[in-house]
């Protein structure tokens, strides 16, 4: 809109600094770009391309990393293959190609489910209760309310790890161990203090007279709350909820420590495929690619609120 | 509708006293603007008509009925809010038929209500407007129309238009007391704004430092100011206070300041030697030079249809209201000549007005 001329203009940058701060911007987005798409190549490489030297860049494109991914596989002898008939995918004919056969799928879906169930419901339990403390908080005289919030954020003042051994010995001794809804409570207690002070920020920017002008209009504290409170702190919501979810999704040292069976979920066991078959880096790049999947649609979809609770504090209004 | 009863209320944040023992009463279809500064406890005492907040002590009834604990929601009262609190996720229609919906009204008859408030606010063309795209009038009419729609005891409002330009304002003044003239609703107005409250209200109750200071008609508040703070709060000028030692008897009608004796109307009450002030209103002073009550014109402010002249006293400055068409010098010296029966005294130590005939005809009114 403004049309004075740029030269000195207070709110409009110069041409220059636009041209040096884009391509300042640009660079770092291409050097935070380039493993996640080097992972992205390296699973559409064969496994002996993925270890060449110098690395190779033009490659033949294959899916024998995601074929290893999902499948288990033995060694033959070439008679025997050749006794099998014709392959009845593409996968079965990789496999053959590398003289082994198809003995069953891998452990990788299963795992990749307990991710989901794991991280998906720790982030739903702790933004649900983060968001009725931070309610609490915000409205009501919370008697010591200053040293229950600091308490609640000094949780997070150590790293979780370094309580992993006593969490270890609890739930071996409560049969919590490996088990999905553990490994829920966990997440949830990780992640509660940073929904509790990211929504409180949220609720607190609410005028009260919200509630107050429902609880006159006829509601109760509790209609209010959801009738009128809780649509207006959905952006708030979103953005805790990307943020826990996060955490819980990428969460490794925990997982490694409680889950072995049952309940593992895909970060400690994507690394397990390199001693499975030799060096199946393009396996493991499988494994990684379709790990990003759901955090990538997650923030593609939320990316407004997840911008809004970054930059949150920031701009009043 | 119902009239609204307050007794003895009281308020404490803390060590803070937000409001002091105050009583008061609205009766049925009265419209009772508190007015006061910001922090006097004007918007505290609304609050607690309304339930948002709990009084530390005293009684509210509504309608004869003690509803001093009772929820807000229990009370049947509609609350504007200064900021009018608009639900942002609905649309005007559902905003303004939301408390309905509380009261299990049937869809049928909430769309019915809501369109005829809306008729009696004009604002049935936007009705299925998003709230947040509405210019401030249009928020207010909606925030007044959800009031409305219910059908409350009574109305309580907290500064609606406080956010509104002074155009809108005037207009929006206008507007609500034609709506008031209207549906009669007994309501109590907050405000810090004195024109709203004299142009809006029946009655006004002055609140500062959380007490009452006077309650009564805009014009026994206008004319017969009960302590220095509301003859200083109300009027632009307020009223000019000439200060003086002196001691009253009963039925004296004059007093001496600066050793010039001024008519008063007739005292009613004695009071020992003591600083006394003359309170005088700048529309009741004329320039004359007859009169013995002089000073030196101190500068003027044009007002277009009259003009605000500053006197410098000897004990202070005298503003005075007078036809614009007279020319002064700065310096020049004048003669101050009071309207006597429009005069009031006050106890500077107490800050209360002193007993007079002027003072005894308001217990007539």
């Amino acid at each position: 809109m403004s049309s004075v001329n740029s030269a000195h203009s207070v709110v409009e940058p110069g041409a220059m600094s636009k041209r040096i701060a884009a391509s300042i911007v640009i660079a770092y987005a291409v050097i935070t770009m380039i493993p996640l798409v080097w992972i992205f190549m390296t699973s559409f490489k064969s496994p002996p391309d993925s270890i060449s030297y110098p690395p190779k860049i033009m490659f033949q494109p294959t899916l024998e990393g995601y074929c290893n991914l999902f499948t288990t596989r033995t060694r033959q002898t070439s008679e025997y293959i050749a006794s099998l008939g014709t392959p009845t995918s593409t996968c079965d004919e990789t496999t053959r190609s590398r003289n082994m056969v198809i003995a069953g799928p891998s452990n990788y879906w299963p795992r990749f489910k307990n991710s989901l169930l794991i991280a998906f419901g720790s982030t739903f339990l702790a933004v649900s209760l983060g968001t009725l403390a931070a309610y609490g908080f915000s409205r009501f005289r919370v008697p010591l309310a200053d040293d229950l919030l600091f308490f609640i954020l000094s949780t997070r003042m150590m790293p979780p790890i370094a309580v992993a051994i006593p969490i270890y010995l609890m739930y071996r001794q409560l049969g919590l161990s490996d088990t999905a809804l553990g490994m829920i409570l966990l997440y949830t207690a990780v992640n509660v203090s940073l929904a509790v002070w990211l929504l409180k920020g949220f609720i607190d920017e609410i005028p009260r007279e919200y509630e107050e002008a429902a609880m006159i209009d006829g509601y109760t504290r509790m209609q209010a709350f959801f009738k009128v409170v809780l649509p207006q702190a959905t952006t708030g919501i979103a953005a805790t909820a990307i943020f826990c979810l996060i955490f819980a999704w990428n969460e490794y040292a925990f997982a490694v420590l409680l889950t072995s069976g049952e309940a593992q979920t895909a970060p400690p066991f994507i690394p397990t495929i390199i001693g499975e078959g030799g060096q199946d880096w393009p396996a493991v790049a499988a494994a990684t690619t379709i790990f990003l999947v759901p955090i990538l649609v997650f923030t593609i979809l939320l990316r407004k609120q997840l911008l809004r609770g970054i930059t949150f504090g920031a701009v009043r209004k | 509708m119902a009239e609204i009863r307050i007794e003895n209320l009281r308020k404490e944040f803390g060590a803070f006293v937000a409001v002091e023992d105050s009583s008061f009463v609205v009766r049925d279809g009265e419209f009772l603007a508190l007015l006061g500064p910001s922090g006097c406890g004007k918007t505290t005492t609304l609050r607690m008509i309304a339930g948002l907040e709990l009084p530390t002590s005293g009684r509210i009834f509504l309608g004869g009925e003690d509803v001093t604990l009772n929820r807000a929601r229990e009370r049947d009262i509609a609350f504007v809010f200064q900021l009018f609190a608009l639900y942002p996720h609905m649309n005007v229609r559902k905003n303004i038929g939301f408390p309905l919906v509380a009261q299990g009204v049937s869809k049928a008859e909430i769309r019915s209500r809501v369109e005829e408030t809306a008729r009696l606010l004009q604002i049935n063309n936007i009705l299925d407007r998003s709230v947040s795209g509405l210019a401030g009038g249009d928020r207010q009419r909606v925030a007044l129309g959800r009031a409305i729609v219910r059908r409350p005891k009574c109305f309580l409002m907290d500064e609606p238009l406080g956010t509104l330009d002074a155009e809108f304002r005037d207009l929006m003044v206008r507007e609500l007391r034609e709506l008031h003239n209207r549906i009669h609703a007994t309501t109590v107005y907050v405000t810090h704004d004195q024109l709203e409250a004299m142009a809006m209200a029946d009655k006004i109750a002055v609140m500062n430092h959380g007490i009452i200071e006077q309650f009564g008609t805009p014009q026994e508040i206008y004319n017969r100011p009960a302590t220095m703070y509301v003859a200083d709060f109300i009027g632009s000028p307020p009223m000019n206070f000439l200060r003086f030692r002196s001691s009253l008897q009963k039925g004296v009608r004059s007093v001496s300041v600066d050793g010039v004796a001024i008519a008063v109307p007739e005292v009613h009450q004695d009071m020992a030697e003591g600083e006394l002030a003359l309170g005088v209103r700048p529309e009741d002073i004329r320039f004359s030079d007859a009169s013995a009550l002089r000073g030196a014109v101190y500068g003027s402010e044009y007002h277009g249809t009259n003009q605000i002249v500053a006197v410098e006293m000897g004990n202070g400055l005298v503003k005075a209201r007078v036809p614009a068409d007279q020319n002064f010098q700065i310096g020049e010296t004048v003669g101050l000549e009071l309207n006597h029966s429009k005069l009031s005294l006050f106890d500077c130590a107490s800050g209360r007005a002193v007993a007079s005939s002027r003072y005894a005809e308001a217990h007539h009114g």
